[in-house]
C-alpha cells in the first residue's frame, strides 16, 4: 500500500522552504515485540523531492532515521504555483508520495 | 538486412533488460552505499566511505543539549563550504552510526532538517562531502531514555 507524504512548501524571499511529514515505521530490526520476536526491519531507504524534472533534493536513509520522519530543506529558482513532489522507497519496495504547491 | 534485423532485436532486449532494472533503483539516480550503511563505528564507516574528514568550522551540527527520547532526536546539518554536494549525518554509537545521506543539488541550500535515533549519549556527526574531500564536525547531545527500544 502506497504511503502518504504530507508536504508543505513555502517561498521565504527567493528560496522555497520544505517540510515534509512521512508515515512510517522506521523499525531497526533490532527490536523485539512483547513475545520476544524479532521485529522486522522495515523503513525508509530512498527519498527525492522534485519540482517539475528538476530533482531539489534527493537522500538515502539508514533505519536511524526516526519513526514517521521529517525532512526540511530550502532550494532556489521556484515560484509560488510550482508543485514540489516528494516521494519515497523503503526496504520492502512499498513506496510513498505526496505533493503541494508553493504558497 | 538480416543483420539489421537482428541488431534491431538485440537493441529491444537490451532496452527491456534496462527496463526490467529501473524499479530496483527508480527514484534517484545516484547509488546508495550499503557497506557505509551497516558499518559498525565512525572508523569502519568513514573507511566504507572512502573519506577521512578534516574537522571544519563551516558545519553547524544544531541538535539538542539533552534528549529526553532519544527515538526522536531533531538534527539539523548545515555549511558554508563551498560546492558542498552531500551532507551525511552520523551518529557516534549507533549500531550503524550512518543515518542519513542527503544529496545536495545545485540551487539547494547546503541545509537539511531530520529527526533521528540516538541510542545513548554520543558525539552527533555532520559530515560534509564537497569537491571530493570530507568535512566534519560533531555535537554531543546527552540522552536521557535510548533510542533504539526493546
Amino acid at each position: 500500500m502506497a504511503g502518504r507524504i504530507r508536504v508543505r512548501a513555502s517561498l521565504k524571499g527567493d528560496m522555497c522552504e520544505v517540510k515534509a511529514l512521512m508515515r512510517h515505521p522506521m523499525e531497526t530490526g533490532m527490536r523485539k515485540d512483547p513475545q520476544g520476536n524479532q521485529i522486522p526491519a522495515h523503513f525508509i531507504t530512498e527519498v527525492v523531492a522534485k519540482v517539475g524534472d528538476r530533482v531539489v533534493m534527493q537522500a538515502h536513509w539508514g533505519a536511524a532515521v526516526s519513526q514517521n520522519p521529517f525532512l526540511g530543506f530550502e532550494f532556489s529558482g521556484a515560484k509560488a504555483g510550482d508543485e514540489v513532489a516528494i516521494s519515497y522507497v523503503d526496504n520492502k519496495g512499498e513506496t510513498g508520495a505526496g505533493s503541494a504547491k508553493i504558497k | 538486412m538480416m543483420f539489421q534485423s537482428r541488431r534491431s532485436i538485440l537493441k529491444m532486449g537490451g532496452a527491456l533488460i534496462a527496463m526490467a532494472a529501473l524499479p530496483l533503483r527508480a527514484l534517484a539516480n545516484f547509488v546508495r552505499n550499503d557497506a557505509a550503511f551497516t558499518a559498525t563505528g565512525m572508523d569502519d564507516t568513514f573507511a566504507a566511505l572512502g573519506a577521512e574528514p578534516m574537522d571544519s568550522a563551516d558545519i553547524v551540527v544544531g541538535s539538542p543539549d539533552i534528549a529526553e527520547n532519544g527515538s526522536v532526536v531533531p538534527v539539523e546539518i548545515s555549511t558554508t563550504i563551498p560546492g558542498a554536494t552531500r551532507i551525511m549525518i552520523m551518529v557516534e554509537k549507533n549500531p550503524n552510526p550512518l543515518s542519513a545521506v542527503f544529496e545536495i543539488p545545485e540551487g539547494t541550500k547546503a541545509a537539511v532538517a531530520t529527526r533521528v535515533k540516538v541510542s545513548q549519549t554520543c558525539q552527533v556527526y555532520g559530515v560534509v562531502e564537497a569537491n571530493g574531500k570530507f568535512y566534519k564536525a560533531s555535537k554531543e547531545t546527552k540522552v536521557t531514555l535510548g533510542g533504539c527500544g526493546g
